[in-house]
């Protein structure tokens, strides 16, 4: 680059300075952030417990096991793809932690890393396969989807015996591998999970990654215009299949959460997350067509799910009502931010 | 400027291309065409709908590579795998529909796939404060004065949009710069614009080519014209050898030459004989 004068940066006198309103509207998470208000004080007044400090811990703890994966089905979604397999992935990386361990009696930090290599490995087929065959993200992750359920049942099935993974919490490593994943503290009356951190953290570094990085230019530019972004030299197909392996990697947090958490895994968990996932993503303002959205988002998105599910507890409703609850929350906060996003447009 | 002849002569071309074909599948798109690119000349490629022009901009722009013939940049022979690759030899094409990722900052459009960064390891990072003041910068020195770089480039006019796209390959040193059908989509004033911008590249030392099925816009600022059709080369002239008029004849050929006889006529010197015209059948 070559040495530039300075331009009068300072001022254009067409331009109003932009107020602080106007640049929140023009922000993806806003919808969600009105949606997590309106959501967190309608359980503060049909739920006397909510309110409570204890609450808390346990609405962040049930925030963080969806967030953790919601922050790279955003990313994932800004890039302009699905990912249907995240949610058994999650299982698959827990199992075969676990067993590898078991099996080859093997110091439980081998397991993890063996864990770690293999999610990685799922997660770029997905990617390879979806750049090599241009085939839909739907469909070549809805068949992972299903190869990955029905692996995780028939092997752990057909190596355990049952549906369980035997018990790995007397093997070496265990102690120190569950403070990772799975310990948690207390502030106060406040239990707090680490896996609060982890998801902190991955909202910190994908905030990060897409808004001041190359890398998080190539991923708006991949969601918003692949063919654009591939002729002024984006790697647009790199990009996607490090998407993939991205969610993979958050797929191995959450699996060696699960693992270390129960230090049983049950194979036929996980299906039905991935959409989980990819509502928090969707309230938290990520556009299903790719190009916009961020990971702040997929965090409140998140955070909305944990007060929900967490708040009908509190309020003593029956849990069957859950699911009626989440997707009148999806489909509130989407017209939310369909109707914010017009007003921003409007006042341009 | 210069005798066109004595620079054909004298000085390898920028880009030539020499009897380029291509195929797909069983589809002759392309065969025996032939063109020179020289800096500081605009080369027009001419044709109707499905004459083989895009086939021939993403030969040139590298994303399908040539099946026979000779692609030389700079008097070496290249066969381009990527559009990377034709970049780094400084050939940049700017398309008429896919230029832009419309949700993104005209600033990250501006530096999308060259992006400058600061720090290194895991610290290393845009250096955003750079590409907005560089971006506001290029854009000045081309004559563009936008208001705010910040706002989605979707937010611009067609012609907005195409001139920041010039705007950026002149930014990034292209040598050569194709352009396709920069003013399509666009109307009478904004296609002028659109076409001083590049003229502005042109005198700023690029070779330009210039895609296009409007003959009068490709005279206003042509030096070489190449006809195209139905995938092969039907004409190619120095402007000196060639009026609007023969040119204009020419890229229509010969079963369309009566409706365009009142075309031409209406043209150059009779505006009242456009009341009479019928609707155009360019098509």
């Amino acid at each position: 680059m070559s040495v530039l004068t300075r331009p009068a940066a300072a001022g254009d006198e067409r331009l109003a300075p932009r107020s602080l309103t106007r640049r929140m509207l023009g922000r993806p998470e806003l919808g969600a952030v009105v949606g997590a208000a309106a959501v967190f004080v309608f359980f503060s007044v049909v739920a006397d417990s909510f309110l409570q400090a204890s609450s808390l811990g346990t609405v962040l703890y049930a925030s963080s096991t969806i967030g953790i994966m919601a922050v790279p089905v955003a990313l994932l979604m800004i890039g302009g793809e699905f990912d249907l397999s995240a949610g058994v992935m999650v299982t698959s990386s827990a199992l075969i932690s676990s067993m590898f361990s078991y099996q080859m009696t093997a110091n439980t930090w081998v397991g993890v890393g063996v864990s770690l290599v293999a999610t990685l490995a799922l997660g770029a087929f997905n990617g390879i396969m979806l750049v090599r065959t241009k085939l839909p993200s739907f469909i070549i992750t809805l068949g992972t989807f299903l190869m990955l359920t029905g692996l995780n049942l028939g092997l752990t099935k057909l190596i355990s015996g049952t549906v369980s993974t035997k018990s790995i919490a007397d093997m070496q490593g265990f102690p120190a591998a569950r403070d990772l994943f799975a310990s948690h503290w207390t502030i106060g009356s406040v239990d707090l999970q680490v896996t609060i951190l982890w998801w902190i953290g991955l909202v910190a570094v994908a905030t990060w990654v897409l808004l001041r990085t190359r890398a998080g230019n190539w991923i708006f530019a991949a969601g918003g215009n692949a063919d654009a972004a591939r002729a002024v030299g984006v790697p647009v197909a790199r990009t996607k299949v490090g998407l993939y392996m991205a969610v993979a990697f958050c797929a191995w947090i959450s699996g060696q959460h699960l693992l270390f958490s129960f230090d049983v895994v049950q194979s036929g968990e996980g299906v039905g997350n991935e959409f989980l996932y990819i509502i928090a993503a969707v309230i938290g303002g990520c556009l299903m067509t790719g190009g916009y959205g961020s990971a702040i988002g997929s965090a409140v998105g998140a955070f909305i799910f944990g007060m929900t599910s967490k708040g009908i507890v509190y309020a003593q409703w029956n849990p069957d009502w859950f699911k009626f609850f989440l997707g009148a929350m999806l489909l509130l906060a989407t017209l939310l931010n369909v109707w914010v996003r017009r007003r921003a447009e409007a006042s341009e | 400027m210069t005798d066109t002849a004595t620079t054909a002569a004298g000085r390898t071309p920028l880009v030539a291309l020499t009897d380029v074909a291509k195929s797909y599948g069983n589809v002759r798109a392309l065969h025996g065409v032939s063109l020179d690119v020289h800096a500081g000349e605009i080369t027009c490629v001419l044709g109707d709908n499905g004459a083989g022009k895009s086939t021939l901009i993403k030969i040139i722009a590298g994303l399908h590579p040539h099946d026979a013939g000779t692609y030389t940049v700079e008097g070496e022979e290249v066969r381009h795998a990527s559009p990377r690759e034709a970049l780094d030899r400084g050939i940049a094409t700017v398309y008429q529909d896919l230029a832009v990722v419309p949700l993104m900052p005209v600033w990250r459009n501006f530096f999308l796939g060259s992006e400058p960064t600061r720090g290194r390891g895991p610290l290393r990072r845009l250096d955003t404060a750079t590409m907005r003041a560089t971006t506001r910068d290029a854009l000045l020195r081309m004559g563009i004065d936008l208001r705010d770089v910040d706002q989605p480039i979707g937010t611009l006019s067609g012609g907005e949009r195409q001139c920041v796209a010039i705007a950026r390959a002149v930014h990034f040193g292209a040598k050569v710069l194709v352009l396709d059908e920069p003013t399509a989509a666009l109307g009478v004033k904004q296609s002028g614009v659109v076409l001083k911008y590049v003229a502005a590249a042109r005198d700023a030392g690029l070779g330009v080519v210039l895609i296009t099925h409007n003959p009068h816009h490709a005279y206003l600022v042509g030096d070489r014209f190449v006809l195209l059709k139905r995938g092969a080369m039907s004409g190619s002239h120095l402007k000196k050898d060639i009026t609007l008029d023969e040119l204009t004849r020419e890229m229509a050929g010969g079963s369309e030459l009566d409706e365009l006889t009142h075309e031409l006529s209406r043209t150059p010197a009779a505006p009242e004989a456009a009341a009479a015209a019928e609707p155009e059948t360019t098509a």
